[in-house]
């Protein structure tokens, strides 16, 4: 079942007219609806081009947060062999809305860590919407310490809408568990390549996303806060998430052109929900093309030219 | 890449000077209702000697006490490109930066500066809240790396005073890129083995806490100072029910293992003192031998003197 963002719904109208006279062919082979369908369906497929062609940085929000678009385990499962979760922080819990362990990219050993959001209500409250807790981090930051010890490049596919704001959550520390692994990210010896699949939310997203090389999908967002967030701190009004969304700047583009991020990666028309396989298939190419360069640095270029990178990051604004 | 450009021209940092005379010569504590004379508020740090509750003290005040002799050399802050996102919301963003310096009459909320304490050379930050929420944008991030980098330069320990509602939104990812951007600074003191003390005051919330203000070595608070990632309203708005008395206080943060120390400030100069003599491994300070607060012989070329 394809559902449908608000602003795609005269595209849901016109899709559900041609489903609706394919119905009725099926019951009644006398009724000629060929052409009918064919205009039908071409006018969709002009309408969803244009409504993607050009997507206002909120639709772009709304885009990100798609329920069917792919997340870190559907990347994992079609870009990597040999999966071997791990689990746990060693301290307090294992976090299921973080996924880590090792695996194989293109037959490269690696390690894998990202956000998981889940894919329908059980798996959602499961994963925590993708919400990670100090634990998330910790066991993170573990992984990354095991890539580090044996060599192992990490790729970390970020989808958060933030850390999770909880009692316990604070308690034990998720601000110094951000930290820990953004810290973490700057030190490691070996190649760190990240994607942003949909929403890189907050410092929940930069714990994962301190890297190499960084890449957003076309319709990804990454940002300091969410546009509702920050509508209803600078506007006092949280319905002005349309502005927030502009003023923030929060689209792959901007953060390429600001120079925060190194690529963006095509989404097929329609978006990532649409087209799970190409996209993932991009997605797959794209950390390919970013790593292979890296794995021929040494540990201690490596961190150099990372370290490098963050501490002129910004020098330029919108004309980097 | 060299941070530093030059050295500011001696100012002065009088706590009377011009714009900081107090209209009103008494000051009612927020906490215990007691009526303060300004002129005793100010030699107790802005503590209320009733109740002993933590007023906030701007970065300018706290180096006069925490410098000897109140001297101490500022060190420049690049600065970084002007409004980057071009960033408007009900107002422009330029227009708030110039509201905030008209009101503090600081450039921006992170000051830097160098000198020594307890004759113990340090650099020193202090980030300044009253200053867009003390908001880290890319000066607060230029600040730290250019205050780490002094450090290393001058082989000194960096003590960092944080108070920050959290990233400045107007500098949208920029903002939220002084994380991994101030933690490189925090990297270079430890590879260059010097200490890096956090002081986290009230408050010290949101992005700052994830990044340079939790990676100290060592991490003292003030009393009472409210030290979180996400903020309580926000945690009750998610968890729908009440937070326990005290919840994300420097003490309740210490209770659970999050800070070394919740100190007093007018105890925190003795206690930085020992800490970084300790870890610089230099002999114990003695009190006697530290100058006169008002010295103005024993650093001639720093600025500061009354
Ligand atoms: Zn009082």
């Amino acid at each position: 079942m394809m559902s449908y963002l608000d602003f795609e719904k005269p595209l849901a109208e016109i899709e559900g007219k041609a489903e609706e006279l394919r119905a009725l062919a099926r019951e009644n082979d006398e009724i000629d609806i060929e052409k009918e369908v064919a205009a039908l369906d071409e006018k969709a497929e002009r309408l969803l081009e244009e409504l993607y062609r050009n997507l206002s940085p909120w639709r772009k929000c709304q885009v990100a947060r798609h329920p069917n678009r792919p997340h870190c385990l559907d990347y994992v499962e079609a870009l990597f062999t040999d999966w071997m979760p791990l689990a746990g922080d060693r301290n307090f819990a294992d976090d299921h809305a973080v996924v880590g362990g090792m695996a194989r990219f293109r037959d490269r050993p690696v390690v894998v860590i990202g956000h998981e959001k889940g894919t329908d209500t059980k798996s959602r409250i499961e994963r925590n919407f993708g919400m990670a807790r100090p634990e998330g981090y910790r066991k993170a930051v573990r992984l990354m310490d095991l890539a580090d010890r044996f060599g192992l490049p990490v790729i970390t596919l970020v989808d958060t809408p933030g850390a999770y704001p909880g009692k316990g959550a604070e308690e034990r520390g998720q601000s110094e568990a951000i930290a820990r692994s953004t810290e973490k990210c700057l030190k490691i010896g070996v190649p760190i390549v990240s994607v942003i699949i949909g929403e890189g939310g907050s410092g929940g997203a930069v714990a994962f996303a301190t890297a190499d090389r960084v890449a957003m999908l076309e319709h990804s967002i990454y940002s300091v806060i969410s546009p509702e967030g920050c509508a209803s701190i600078l506007w006092k009004n949280a319905e002005k998430m349309r502005e927030a969304a502009e003023a923030l700047r929060l689209t792959a583009q901007d953060l390429k052109a600001l120079g925060v991020i190194d690529r963006i990666i095509s989404e097929p028309i329609g978006g990532a929900h649409r087209h799970p396989e190409e996209t993932i298939a991009a997605v797959g190419d794209a950390i390919d093309e970013m790593l292979s360069p890296l794995v021929k640095k040494s540990r201690k270029t490596l961190v150099r030219d990372r370290r490098r990178k963050y501490l002129e990051m910004g020098a330029k604004g919108l004309a980097a | 890449m060299n941070w530093i450009t030059n050295y500011v021209r001696p100012r002065i940092n009088s706590l009377f000077s011009r714009r900081e005379v107090p209209e009103n010569l008494w000051t009612k504590c927020p906490e215990c209702g007691t009526m303060l004379f300004h002129r005793e508020l100010a030699e107790n740090l802005n503590v209320c000697s009733s109740c002993g509750h933590h007023m906030p003290i701007s970065p300018r005040e706290r180096f006069r006490n925490l410098f000897d002799g109140g001297i101490f050399t500022e060190v420049e802050v690049p600065k970084p490109v002007a409004d980057p996102l071009q960033f408007r919301d009900q107002k422009r963003y330029p227009d708030r930066l110039r509201a905030a310096q008209k009101a503090t009459g600081e450039p921006e909320a992170m000051l830097v500066a160098e000198g020594e304490m307890g004759r113990t050379p340090i650099v020193a930050a202090a980030q300044d809240f009253r200053f867009m929420g003390g908001s880290m944008g890319m000066y607060v991030g230029n600040a730290i790396i250019c205050a780490a980098e002094r450090a290393v330069e001058t082989g000194r320990p960096l003590i960092l005073f944080s108070a920050a509602g959290g990233a400045r939104m107007q500098e949208g990812i920029l903002a939220l890129m002084q994380m991994p951007r101030t933690t490189v600074a925090v990297e270079m003191l430890k590879e260059a083995g010097l200490p890096y003390i956090v002081v986290l005051t009230h408050p010290t919330t949101g992005g700052v806490t994830a990044s340079y203000a939790m990676l100290g070595d060592v991490q003292i608070a003030e009393p009472n100072a409210l030290i979180c990632f996400a903020g309580p309203r926000v945690i009750e708005q998610t968890i729908r029910e009440k937070l326990p008395e005290g919840f994300q206080r420097a003490e309740y943060l210490l209770d659970h293992g999050m800070l070394d120390r919740v100190t007093d400030r007018r105890k925190l100069r003795d206690e930085l003192i020992t800490i970084t003599r300790m870890m610089m491994k230099l002999p114990p300070a003695i009190a006697a031998d530290l100058p006169a607060p008002a010295d103005e012989t024993a650093a001639p070329q720093a600025d500061g003197a009354e």
